[in-house]
């Protein structure tokens, strides 16, 4: 196991910088103007009711869509291409019409890594996530639940040096749910940035070291998890903690 | 009627005894189709994915274009392509009048275009589904290009049987480019619209069933195709 872990390369393209991020689709601005940072060390989880624009801020991170406005910037990349360090795990998996071994090797093929290399590193991560005796079988007959694991798989054999989960549970029973968690925090244990989307308050407590919440695109907060789970700093995370619906009388942007 | 008899009685004989001159004929008109097939493939398949994939000035007149020649008529290809192998025709220097490489070009042209709009369609759905995790993956383009074509690899099949199912039917551009000669450019579907004037029903008969025979053939295999594709994409 100790391959999948990579010490030596210390998380090298972060912290990653959001300065004053917007986007703006047919006429509606759905992310207003985010300034954060993230740094190495923690698992950040983004938590937010529905339609907050969760989803939107991790593609905007990822590079999968460009801002309209504002910048991201990976603090630490010098020089090197981020978007080679990074990988994502979408909330419903895409699979490729091959093996699962095959889906793993893929991705790296893509890294240009020799064979040998990417031969150990399939091996590694489909031991490591309870996959490898299913390795020669088509990745799409896989349960959704074992799906999302060869997804998690497929994003680690890469050694990322950030990680970006988008709501990976939320199609998932509580069993595979528990299992995509414990293969999460071992993905973070061997270093890799993890920044996570969720609206599942119980799994944010279980996985945030820190929580960034957002409320109709904006980022209320961002706040060390003990801190935001017993004393939320704004009044929409209070809201969303006890489990009401924000009151649209006090709304904050007409 | 009994004339109708007869010719269905002599047609299934010379199909029974493997008439040599039936055989030449169906072997010929194979040969031209399925490399005009392949060639069609060659160039619709990338083409048809690259529409998908990449956007770029022109596309949406290109894609028109080949959607407008899914129809052509073959008889306007024929003429077409007769003109640019014709002496005095641009292609005239390499003498391919009149022969069967000729009527194999004609039929790629007359294809290339279905085989192009119809794995542009396929290609499409698949982008859309693989898209983010493709660019997530840092994939070029062209990677994700190939990757896709490989994907859609059974959708892709019933794309050239379409073309093929089309070529082989097709009677006008081998005609006019191929001229009908005996033993030399003489295919399924000239041969039916020659015997078939001169009276002679049953060798038109006979390759008339061969040719529907091999449209139901292709039928099948689209079908089949059709339900494994399902299998995939559900599994």
């Amino acid at each position: 196991m100790t391959a999948l872990t990579d010490p030596a390369a210390a998380p090298a393209i972060l912290p990653l910088g959001l300065e004053g991020l917007v986007f703006a689709a047919g006429g509606k601005t759905l992310i207003k103007g985010i300034t954060a940072t993230l740094s190495a060390g923690s698992r950040s989880i983004v938590l937010g009711p529905n339609g907050a624009g969760k989803t939107l801020l991790l593609r905007l991170c990822h590079g999968l869509i460009l801002p309209t406005g504002g910048r991201i910037v990976w603090k630490g990349a010098a020089g090197a291409d981020p978007a080679l360090r990074q990988a994502m795990v979408f909330q419903r998996p895409v699979m490729l019409r091959r093996s699962v071994a095959a889906n793993v090797d893929y991705a790296l093929r893509l890294r240009d890594l020799a064979r040998a290399d990417r031969q150990q590193r399939i091996e590694d991560v489909l031991t490591a996530t309870g996959l490898r005796r299913f390795a020669t079988q088509p990745a799409r007959l896989l349960s959704v639940g074992e799906q999302q694991k060869l997804a998690l798989a497929r994003a680690w054999a890469l050694r990322p040096d950030v990680l970006f989960l988008d709501e990976p549970t939320a199609s998932l029973d509580p069993a595979a749910t528990r299992a995509v968690e414990e293969i999460i925090l071992r993905i973070d244990a061997g270093g890799t940035k993890i920044i996570m989307s969720t609206h599942d308050l119980a799994q944010a407590r279980r996985l945030a070291n820190e929580v960034l919440f957002l409320h109709r695109g904006r980022l209320c907060e961002q706040t060390p998890a003990p801190v935001f789970f017993t004393a939320p700093r704004t009044a929409e995370a209070g809201y969303f903690l006890e489990g009401k619906l924000f009151p649209q009388l006090r709304r904050i942007n007409p | 009627m009994s004339d109708l008899a007869d010719a269905f009685a002599a047609a299934a004989m010379l199909i029974w005894s493997l008439d040599q001159d039936l055989v030449g004929i169906v072997l010929l008109s194979l040969r031209v189709t399925l490399t005009a097939m392949a060639i069609a493939a060659v160039i619709g398949l990338p083409l048809g994915g690259a529409l998908a994939v990449f956007r770029f000035p022109g596309r949406s007149a290109i894609l028109i274009t080949i959607n407008a020649l899914m129809g052509l008529p073959p008889v306007v290809v024929g003429l077409i392509v007769y003109l640019m192998l014709s002496r005095a025709g641009p292609l005239g220097a390499l003498g391919l009048l009149f022969t069967p490489a000729a009527m194999i070009l004609a039929q790629a042209v007359l294809i290339t275009p279905i085989i192009a709009a119809l794995s542009c369609q396929t290609i499409s759905g698949l982008w859309e589904e693989y898209r983010e995790q493709l660019q997530s993956f840092a994939a070029r383009r062209g990677d994700a290009l190939a990757t896709l074509l490989w994907e859609g690899r059974i959708a892709l099949l019933t794309a050239l049987l379409a073309g093929f199912g089309r070529a082989s039917a097709e009677v006008g551009a081998v005609m006019i480019v191929g001229g009908n000669i005996d033993h030399v450019t003489r295919v399924m579907t000239t041969t039916i619209a020659l015997e078939t004037s001169k009276g002679n029903l049953s060798l038109a008969l006979g390759l008339g069933i061969i040719l529907i025979s091999l449209a139901m053939g292709v039928a099948g295999g689209t079908y089949a195709l059709k339900l494994a594709a399902e299998r995939q994409r559900s599994a």
